[in-house]
């Protein structure tokens, strides 16, 4: 009978769909566990970067002093800009709802903005989601550190520091950008991107009441030596600041977007469920009139 | 007053005290100690022991290289690596140990190329000791001042 047919198409969604619901509730419970870790790390990581701006800041107050350029550390000194680099960092794994495509859509924007002035612009991706979209778009790709994974440590950001830092120091590398996903709570990442070279030394204006250059530091060795070995270690900690949140903000919108995943199928189940059941009661209806009739004909003869 | 003092690593917080009476420093010129009321300082750091003393006893740290500043009773390490005792993987530092001294002593895979080589060398060397020296602590029980790094 037709209304036979209906009925079991109907049963066979729902069980496809239920059970897609369940992966991707699945996926957001995994997502969940993770992002607290991720968020945690991040946390952690922050009383060294605190410490290490308001370090900076009294060090730069003391050796910008002339206002000389020449004789800036290198990290410093900014130059015209000829070969801008952008490091853009994202996740290795889609399913996070619109993430990826929008710090792919930030990126572009700010290359977009440089190009026009500048020779030359590159891109070093971490993460392959960016490297994809990036390499699609047909950009000149300096360099691609796949595969961080979920928790990566300071040792396996390292190397992404020293590339740009050797880049920059050379002089192949003009200026250097970094993008990520600031991660501002679990429902909202924010795309940021900021300069990492030549280093922008934080201010004591900015920092509020954690700068004190008003103190008379004793340096030992001396405040340009200190800063010598001190400002690598700033880009290194940027570059690993920038990662952790990447990841904190991957797996919070992961989760989300896979709550609303299994909301929606859950929704869809729902509607189903009531069409099985408007759908099943027609045949059954049917059935009945049927023998109802079929009785009904035979009384009659 | 004491000494506030926070050691922090790019990764984590190794230590939190409020309480320190004394500390004894691996800065990058040789080792000094820092009382209450110490003049404000910054300084790098080497690599080395520190100890920490507070009311309660001491405590030894494996600091590997970074910075310390000390300001108004306020003292911050800034260590590229730190451990405390109970963290430090004494086999792992024992291998480490036997690796650099082989290399060093021209035995170890690959051979040594040039100076970047042994100065890797030497620095795995002092990594490790420095690392064992800490985690004797724990079994000795007695923290002093350190040796001559």
């Amino acid at each position: 009978m037709a209304g036979g047919g209906a009925v079991r198409g109907i049963r066979d969604r729902i069980k496809t769909i239920s059970s897609a619901a369940k992966v991707t509730r699945a996926m957001e419970l995994v997502a969940a566990s993770k992002m607290r870790r991720a968020q945690d790390r991040a946390v952690q990581a922050r009383p060294y970067a605190v410490t290490m701006r308001a370090v900076l800041a009294q060090l730069a107050a003391y050796t910008a002093g002339g206002g000389d350029a020449s004789g800036l550390h290198p990290l410093l000194q900014s130059r015209d800009a000829k070969h801008v680099s952008y490091v853009h960092i994202t996740s290795d794994r889609g399913l996070a709802g619109g993430l990826n495509a929008n710090m792919n859509r930030a990126a572009a924007a700010l290359i977009l903005e440089h190009q026009p002035r500048v020779e030359r612009v590159s891109v070093i991706s971490a993460g392959r989601k960016g490297r994809d979209f990036f390499r699609r778009s047909g950009m000149e790709m300096l360099a691609d550190f796949p595969e961080l994974g979920d928790f990566p440590n300071f040792e396996d950001v390292r190397p992404i520091a020293r590339l740009i830092i050797d880049e920059f120091v050379s002089g192949r590398v003009d200026q250097v950008f970094i993008g990520y996903q600031r991660f501002v709570n679990a429902a909202v990442q924010r795309p940021t991107t900021r300069q990492l070279l030549p280093i922008v030394a934080p201010s004591d204006a900015e920092l509020g009441a954690a700068g004190a250059s008003n103190i008379d530091f004793i340096f030992e060795p001396s405040p340009e030596e200190l800063l010598a070995t001190l400002l690598p270690r700033f880009v290194e900690m940027q570059v690993y600041e920038a990662v952790l949140e990447a990841r904190a903000s991957e797996q919070s919108a992961r989760m989300v977007a896979m709550r609303q995943a299994t909301d929606a199928a859950k929704e869809m189940v729902g509607d189903l469920t009531l069409q099985y059941n408007k759908a099943r009661q027609d045949s059954i209806t049917g059935e009945l009139l049927d023998i109802v009739g079929g009785t009904a004909a035979i009384e009659n003869k | 007053m004491p000494l506030n003092l926070t050691i922090v690593t790019a990764q984590r917080t190794i230590l939190e005290e409020a309480g320190v009476t004394k500390l004894v420093v691996p800065a990058a010129e040789g080792q000094i100690t820092i009382l209450p009321s110490h003049a404000a300082l910054m300084s790098s750091l080497g690599i080395g022991e520190m100890v920490v003393f507070t009311a309660a006893g001491a405590e030894s740290i494996a600091i590997l290289g970074g910075f310390i500043t000390v300001a108004n009773d306020q003292v911050s390490v800034l260590a590229d690596a730190a451990e405390r005792i109970e963290q430090i993987d004494v086999e792992r530092a024992e291998a480490a140990r036997a690796r650099a001294q082989s290399r060093l002593e021209g035995r170890g895979e690959p051979p040594i190329q040039g100076g970047l080589d042994v100065l890797r060398a030497q620095f795995a060397l002092r990594r490790s000791l420095t690392r064992i020296r800490v985690a004797r602590r724990r079994a000795g029980g007695a923290t002093g001042v350190p040796a001559s790094r």
